[in-house]
């Protein structure tokens, strides 16, 4: 029993709703955390995943508190202590790694301070040792020259550098357990593969205990011993991740798993109906019953409990985990794209540059914009009318600039943009006529955002029918129900207001806006993004199969990888706002060529845990494009010499039509692959 | 940053020159002007005519401002009209006078503002803040004029512990002035110190819940520590700019409290002057309150960009 550090004892968290009942958002959990092992908790948004890591550091947010249970540590509950007694266990014995470092590093103070800080509570050096410390510690996380780093502010680094200072922050004071919350959301996919590198690295060095919260099952998959899955405050299932990963007896886990886009296969994956009930929500059977494909009578009326299974080692919160069983294997059926693109083209970039440098008051004066090296430069695309083309790259790629100049918000520097084949669209919103603004129409990545919080849904369908087709009364009225339905939102949508639905549903509503407009091309900017990925299977499905009754063309950016996989026919891959490579979705993916797109194949993570990443070059965070060569030449790990460096890589063509832009020979580029 | 600088000086300039046209146009659209104030019933035929060339208001009215600003940046307003005597004259102690009752409001004021807002943000719900906060919002809707009105009926009138009123000429020592000034102070610091308190809790109830501070707890920081480490330096860099216009209005003059005090300000000379119809006054007094206001919120700029490290990088990134 000594090697438990962490004891979670029949532990309920929860709120006083205004009317004065009590609201669960933990319910009644147990688990125990060994020593060296690493604990995965996954679950959506909503699913208590969060403050049970919080619960497990003696803290409850305000609002909250704690309805019964212990989390014992050292055989004292934590959430009884007096705050002088935590003190000297947080930061000391369990030390936490924040979701956005960014945010979670003070602004006023200098790096070094906030390490020496947790230093000089967390252990006795003095002030000489401290400092050489504070090096050590910023070593040990991989960042450059520690002592300049030491000095300067959270805002002067990278997302990627501050989550390092986190976690040296949190190995400072030699802590026990880690708790990490989704400390990598939010990073590039290569910064991401990078930092779970390192806390793996960490884990293993040190012998840290960790719980690993997140909901990126990918992420997981990678760090830990054993998942616990959560789903509406409750723990459903807890095993050792390989069998969790590859043979989920719980409904939700299964159908979770179904539900994510795999980078090997192309296709949209199974989607997961409905959503996770409201905190709050009066079930007298099994909360995850209406979602269920293995439910029954049983499952309705009594609600199960968590049962141990002793030969698979795994607890199980399901009556009919049998059936899953027997079921074995994730089976993932994909649908099928078919690539319904047409000869015509409808978009051309030719030429685009786009600056966002500050521009010189003569400038100004003459409304031009000069730059020698803009962020966004000869950005060359063909689109065709029906096909989904994917931009992909890091943040500051340039991506979304490229979308913002393409739906005319934002001036380009030099360059045409064509649509259908003859008419030239400015990229200046104020010279677009009506039509040229109703052919394109943009989806954004928050729908909390996008929409108006002050508008019915029926008002916010109503603006692009009455904008572009001037309707009116009943045949206004007709269309909205229409368009709803076409999402699959029910007629009944029409009055609520946006905060009263889903995020899924919100961003159902936004694609019925964008369709309202019977617009060519839709631009999509990150529109899963901030969706669960039950709701993003369902939001992908939902626009594969718009566009397959509409012929419309996407334009679809985003950092995830697999959903890029999964729903474009065309990919493009954006370094420093330059191209790297074009080319259809199955060679890019299957043979990558361009060396950037190499590291970022590699860099993706799989729910599977024998599936690892491959990190191929560091990931440095570059200001600017280089002034001249490849743009890609400050990360290349296979600089073929100065040439790189000097000159900007001619376009090579693959034989099934990829268009890769490297000085390295295209025959050699493939054969290193495999 | 030194370019920075230079150009928040210049703008602030430039929006001296336009009070300075506004104020300059507006006295000369009212009707009538300094001279048929000042003769009353004799301002016609060869009185007015000498008095206009006496005070020069013969000449074009552009010709009349050049020369008023040109004066007017070397520090002479010309002559006020009602005491015949220069305005810089005029005006000494006057802005003395006033100084020294916003520089007592302010010592007394800001201090007790960043405490209560402080204590009340802490103990946010709990007894300390709904009794404070109870006050606060009080001080915050009494006007001022029955604020100070109660002060002299209670402690000058009903408990005659101080004079109402200011007798005393404001040059004597400073205990001397000192009873004199007590309640005016109290009457001002109160508004004020209430209106800062609210918006210094505000802002550290915000820091309190952000990430870095709930990190801090999590870091194992001590409470104490925490405050003052992580939440006050972020949670008073917005109050600056309070602090700053609330400045800048008591050295503008607490009209309203100056007249009620019968108190020597550049308050009640901004009513004396108007209602005297003395337009080189008020001129005058347009510009000196605009350079005020200008130069100090130039200098809570200035001094929220060396104290907030984010924004003097940005600048400099950008």
């Amino acid at each position: 029993m000594t090697d438990i550090i962490q004891k979670v004892k029949n532990l309920s968290i929860g709120f006083r709703s205004k009317k004065g009942d009590e609201i669960l958002i933990l319910k009644n959990i147990s688990t125990n955390i060994k020593k060296g092992e690493t604990v995965g908790i996954v679950g959506e948004s909503g699913s208590g995943k969060s403050t049970l890591a919080l619960a497990m550091m003696g803290y409850v947010k305000h609002g909250l508190y704690t309805i019964g249970g212990e989390c014992q540590f050292n055989s004292s509950n934590l959430l009884k202590m007096k705050s002088k007694d935590l003190e000297k266990i947080r930061g000391r014995k369990i030390a936490m790694i924040p979701q956005n470092a960014g945010q979670a590093l003070t602004p006023n103070l200098k790096i070094g301070y906030q390490i020496d800080e947790a230093l000089q509570l967390h252990s006795d050096l003095n002030e000489k040792e401290r400092e050489k410390k504070i090096s050590e510690l910023l070593n040990k996380v991989r960042l450059p020259s520690p002592e300049t780093i030491a000095l300067r502010y959270p805002h002067e680094l990278s997302g990627g550098q501050q989550q390092r200072v986190a976690v040296a922050m949190a190995l400072a004071g030699t802590p026990d357990l880690l708790l990490l919350d989704e400390p990598t959301t939010g990073l590039d996919v290569t910064t991401q593969a990078h930092v779970l590198e390192l806390l793996n690295f960490i884990a293993k060095d040190t012998g840290t205990s960790m719980v690993y919260v997140s909901h990126d099952l990918g992420a997981i998959a990678q760090v830990s011993d054993r998942i616990i899955v959560m789903y509406s405050g409750e723990i459903v299932l807890e095993g050792p991740s390989r069998d969790i990963l590859k043979r989920p007896i719980h409904p939700y886990t299964h159908g979770l798993l179904k539900s994510i886009p795999k980078l090997s296969l192309a296709g949209l994956p199974e989607s997961m109906p409905g959503s996770q009930p409201q905190p709050g929500t009066i079930q007298s059977g099994c909360s995850f019953f209406d979602r269920c494909n293995f439910s029954d009578e049983n499952c309705k009326n009594n609600s199960p409990q968590l049962e141990f299974l002793k030969d698979l080692n795994t607890s199980v919160r399901c009556f009919n985990y049998e059936k899953l069983i027997n079921e074995n294997q994730v089976s993932q059926t994909v649908n099928k794209i078919k690539n319904k693109s047409q000869d015509k083209e409808i978009l051309n970039l030719s030429e685009v540059s786009i600056s966002y440098a500050k521009q010189k008051l003569l400038d100004q004066i003459f409304n031009r914009i000069s730059d020698d090296n803009p962020t966004v430069k000869d950005i060359n695309i063909n689109i065709k009318k029906g096909e989904t083309i994917a931009l992909v790259g890091e943040s500051g790629s340039g991506k979304s600039t490229i979308l913002k100049s393409i739906a005319g918000l934002l001036r380009t520097k030099d360059g045409l943009i064509r649509f259908d084949e003859n008419r030239n669209l400015s990229s200046d919103l104020k010279e677009r006529d009506p039509n040229d603004l109703r052919i394109i129409q943009l989806i954004f990545q928050n729908p909390d955002e996008s929409l108006n919080p002050n508008h019915t849904i029926e008002e916010i369908i109503a603006q692009p029918l009455k904008l572009y087709f001037g309707l009116k009364g009943e045949e206004l009225k007709k269309n909205i129900i229409d368009l709803l339905q076409k999402v699959r939102l029910g007629e009944f949508y029409t009055s609520r207001y946006p905060r009263q639905l889903s995020g899924g549903e919100k961003q159902r509503v936004a694609v019925a806006r964008a369709f309202a407009a019977k617009p060519d091309i839709i631009l999509c900017d990150e529109v899963t993004s901030a969706l669960d990925v039950s709701v993003q299977a369902a939001v992908l499905n939902l626009l594969q199969q718009l566009k397959e009754n509409f012929g419309t063309t996407y334009i679809f950016v985003s950092h995830d990888l697999a959903v890029v996989r999964a729903i474009s026919d065309r990919v493009a891959v954006l370094y420093q706002g330059r191209l790297c490579e074009v080319g259809p979705s199955n060679d890019v993916y299957r043979f990558p060529s361009h060396p950037y797109t190499e590291v970022l194949l590699g860099a993706v993570l799989e729910p599977d845990p024998d599936i690892k990443p491959k990190l191929v070059a560091e990931d440095i965070v570059e200001e600017r494009p280089p002034e001249k060569g490849c743009s890609f030449q400050g990360r290349c790990s296979r600089i073929v010499g100065d040439i790189c460096k000097k000159e900007i890589p001619p376009w090579q063509l693959t034989d099934s039509g990829n268009a890769i832009r490297c000085h390295i020979p295209i025959k050699e580029l493939q054969k290193e692959q495999f | 940053m030194l370019f920075l600088i230079i150009k928040r000086i210049l703008l602030g300039f430039i929006t001296l020159f336009i009070v300075s046209i506004i104020t300059f146009v507006g006295t000369e659209i009212l009707p009538g002007d300094a001279c048929t104030t000042y003769l009353e019933r004799q301002a016609f035929g060869e009185q007015l005519e000498a008095c206009y060339r006496r005070l020069g208001l013969n000449v074009p009215a552009y010709e009349r401002y050049v020369s008023w600003a040109l004066n007017a940046i070397q520090g002479d307003f010309g002559y006020s009209l009602s005491g015949e005597m220069p305005i810089k004259e005029v005006l000494g102690p006057r802005i003395k006078n006033s100084l020294v009752l916003a520089s007592a409001a302010i010592f007394i004021g800001i201090p007790i503002a960043l405490i209560l807002g402080i204590i009340t943000a802490l103990w946010r719900d709990k007894l300390p803040d709904v009794a404070i906060s109870t006050v606060t919002i009080f001080a915050m809707t009494i006007p001022e004029f029955i604020s100070a009105t109660l002060l002299i009926l209670i402690i000058a009138i009903w408990l005659e512990w101080l004079p109402g009123i200011v007798i005393v000429p404001t040059d004597v020592s400073f205990l001397e002035l000192l009873p004199n000034i007590i309640l005016p102070v109290v009457a001002i610091a109160m508004i004020m110190t209430a209106h800062m308190a609210r918006m210094v809790r505000s802002s550290v109830i915000q820091v309190m819940a952000s990430e870095y501070v709930q990190m801090a707890i999590l870091k194992g920081v001590p409470y104490w520590k925490m405050v003052f480490k992580h939440v006050l330096p972020n949670a008073l860099l917005p109050a600056i700019n309070v602090v700053a216009l609330t400045i800048a209005w008591l050295l503008g003059g607490v009209v309203v409290t100056e007249v009620v005090f019968n108190y020597p300000g550049l308050g009640r000379l901004v009513i004396e002057s108007i209602s005297n119809r003395d337009l080189p006054t008020v001129q005058a007094l347009a510009i000196i309150l605009a350079s005020i206001y200008v130069s100090i919120n130039l200098l809570a700029d200035l001094l929220t960009l060396i104290l907030n490290p984010r924004l003097k990088t940005l600048q400099i990134r950008k």
